[in-house]
């Protein structure tokens, strides 16, 4: 439209400011629906941490680091942390053993067989986590289905505690964020070019070789980027460890949770979202740019 | 018992037939070329030799031993693929040395024949890059190079040279040729060039929708085109209508005596471009197109027997100019006649 209105007799300038403000001013509404629904909270909750809380002074509006040295001098906290950091782990560890294989035989299926299994592969993902967490705690109670097949098989004599540990936790987050994987390593799939495998297979690999030399190499971007994934959202998981983990076995997320609600400590839930979020942007951007740095060379 | 015998094969995709039933004998040494149009069926037809895609029907023997009975992975083939295939997460060395290194030839060897395979194809500057950093001429050789360090006794290239520009293009058909000739190389190559297939062939194939149209000598191929179909794709020719009584064949009142004579009739009469002669007698025609190819010039002519393509060497003679009246003649052996129902 705007190429009809410029008739020759207008000022050409006029097009080139517009040309340069025009890309800003198409993203300010994207712009300021991010700004206001996610930075001015975290802005708050920044602030918010920096308060002090007294028990019976409430929220006081000074401003001090008294939370964080908290949280960074009592074992207490450092404990949840580095439980967080250790489920967060196992279960990308877990999700990227189970999820990779799962992706690479679902792209070797053939036609009609692919879409079926990628469908009920993806379609955990329509249901609620709370749900699907649910689920999860009635196989893996004292009497639940797992603990009753193992102790009916002579496998176990005492059912094995998954509920309230962190085996359960990761169980179960492995099983909800499977997908990510899965979709993530599927993406990188699709970019193989099926003659690259018959290349290797026509200079004497046999299959192994083939997958370990040639196809897990070409997938293993896909296989980072679905951990850095999963990794994010199991750190920042709430459902699924308050109902495997229950009350005792807290995470971050979890003990944020508490703060505000039980103990109504808000600067010092504030203090642990602040951190989590912290640990989780260090820890992600620092295992992106390791990825890149690996694989910028070979893939570009 | 050739080296390579194919029998039949057939290979038919859910609707489309892409190769249909067709043979060969290829004896041991021999550089054969398989030629056509995009779609007839070469590729499937390399793979099938190599063992990539199933066989509907037919058998292949190499040296007497039925290939289907033999995994793609001991066939012991070298194969130019013609999206090259080449591995993007390893160095060009690395690449080269794969094959090597599968056969479990120890480091000291393998690096030595991968230097002497990529110095061969020009890249030995390269040793180190990744693929996706390099030409596609440069991957070509790449992989052409992967191919050949391993010593395979058959090699399947498919399209090898397409991406490279005309002038390394003949340096490595030059190349291509040298290796096959001093190794004794048996080589299959597949290409819709048909100039290169005439250059670097013993034998060209020339297929057309899944079906072997003509298995000849270049030159012969090209002089005595089996079916119409081979005369077109093998350069041009221009198809004309004619009569023909005993030895003597005319077209629209020009006559030629046709040395060996030719059934009598309706004839179809064939004659190359670079045949026909701009002359004082002969048909009546205009130019209705003139192009400068360098070596030559290329005319069309519109001609009281239809369209007719003319090539003329340059600097023979005066050239004329679009719209002039010309006439054209031939001398009768250059033209090949064949009955009007006979021809496809
Ligand atoms: N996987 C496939 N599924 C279905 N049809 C196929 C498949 N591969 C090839 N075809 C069909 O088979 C025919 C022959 O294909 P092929 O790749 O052998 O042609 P080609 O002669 O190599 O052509 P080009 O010169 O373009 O490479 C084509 O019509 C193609 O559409
Ligand atoms: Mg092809």
């Amino acid at each position: 439209m705007s190429a009809v209105a410029a008739t020759p007799g207008r000022p050409a300038t006029t097009l080139r400011v517009r040309g340069t403000y025009a890309p800003y001013l198409l993203s300010l509404p994207a712009l300021a629906v991010m700004g206001v629904l996610l930075l001015v909270p975290l802005a708050m909750t920044l602030v918010l941490s920096l308060h002090s809380f007294g028990m019976y002074t409430g929220i006081s509006s000074d401003y001090a680091l008294a939370n964080y040295v908290d949280v960074f001098t009592d074992p207490y906290f450092g404990e949840i942390f580095l439980r967080t950091l250790r489920i967060s782990l196992c279960t990308t560890l877990l999700a990227a053993v189970l999820g990779a294989p799962e992706a690479y035989i679902l792209h070797r299926m053939s036609s009609p067989w692919r879409s079926i299994f990628l469908l009920v592969m993806l379609g955990p993902l329509l249901i609620s986590v709370i749900a699907r967490t649910l689920g999860w705690a009635m196989l893996l109670g004292a009497t639940g289905v797992v603990n009753q097949t193992l102790i009916a098989l002579g496998l176990i004599q005492t059912p094995v505690e998954f509920m309230y540990a962190e085996t359960g936790v990761v169980v179960a987050l492995a099983h909800v964020l499977m997908p990510f994987m899965v979709i993530s390593v599927w993406a990188a799939l699709q970019k193989l070019d099926p003659q690259v495998e018959n290349a290797a297979v026509s200079l004497g690999a046999g299959q192994a070789t083939v997958l370990r030399r040639v196809v897990l190499p070409q997938i293993m971007p896909g296989i980072l980027s679905g951990s850095i994934i999963v990794f994010a959202l199991a750190a920042s998981s709430f459902a699924t460890p308050s109902i495997i983990g229950g009350r005792r076995l807290k995470v971050a997320a979890t003990l944020a949770y508490d703060e505000f609600l039980s103990t109504l400590n808000w600067p010092l839930g504030a203090t642990i979202a602040v951190l989590l979020l912290a640990a989780n942007i260090v820890i992600i951007v620092g295992c992106n740019r390791l990825v890149e740095r690996r694989y910028q060379q070979v893939f570009q | 018992m050739s080296f390579l015998t194919i029998e039949r094969l057939t290979k038919v995709y859910d609707s489309i037939t892409a190769v249909d039933g067709i043979s060969l004998d290829i004896e041991r040494g021999e550089f054969v070329s398989l030629l056509g149009p995009s779609g007839c069926g070469k590729t499937t037809t390399l793979q099938m030799i190599a063992g990539f895609v199933d066989v509907t029907s037919g058998r292949i023997l190499l040296e007497g031993q039925d290939l289907a009975r033999v995994h793609p992975a001991r066939r012991g083939l070298g194969i130019v693929f013609q999206s090259y295939a080449l591995f993007p997460h390893m160095t060009v060395a690395e690449n080269v040395g794969f094959g090597l290194e599968m056969r479990k030839v120890n480091r000291a060897d393998r690096d030595r024949r991968v230097a002497a395979a990529l110095q061969l194809v020009g890249l030995s500057a390269m040793a180190d890059r990744y693929p996706k950093r390099m030409s596609g001429g440069q991957q070509q050789r790449v992989a052409l190079a992967r191919a050949l360090v391993i010593e395979p006794h058959l090699l399947l290239l498919d399209e090898p040279l397409s991406n490279l520009d005309a002038k390394l293009r003949e340096e490595m058909q030059g190349e291509l040729r040298d290796i096959q000739e001093r190794t004794g190389l048996t080589t299959i190559l597949v290409t819709h060039d048909q100039a290169e297939a005439m250059a670097l062939s013993d034998r060209i194939v020339v297929m057309s929708k899944g079906r072997i149209e003509q298995i000849d000598a270049p030159e012969a191929a090209y002089q005595v085109p089996a079916t119409r179909f081979v005369a077109d794709f093998l350069g041009r020719t221009n198809t004309v209508e004619g009569d023909c009584a005993g030895a003597a064949v005319s077209v629209a009142g020009e006559t030629w005596t046709v040395p060996g004579g030719a059934p009598a009739g309706p004839v179809h009469v064939a004659v190359r471009p670079e045949r026909v002669t701009f002359a004082e007698t002969g048909l009546a025609g205009t130019v209705r197109k003139r192009v400068f190819q360098g070596s030559q010039w290329y005319f069309e002519v519109e001609s009281v027997v239809g369209p007719l393509a003319v090539l003329a060497p340059n600097g023979r003679g005066r050239v004329p100019a679009v719209d002039e009246a010309v006439r054209l003649t031939w001398s009768a052996d250059d033209m090949r006649v064949l009955p009007r129902e006979a021809v496809r």
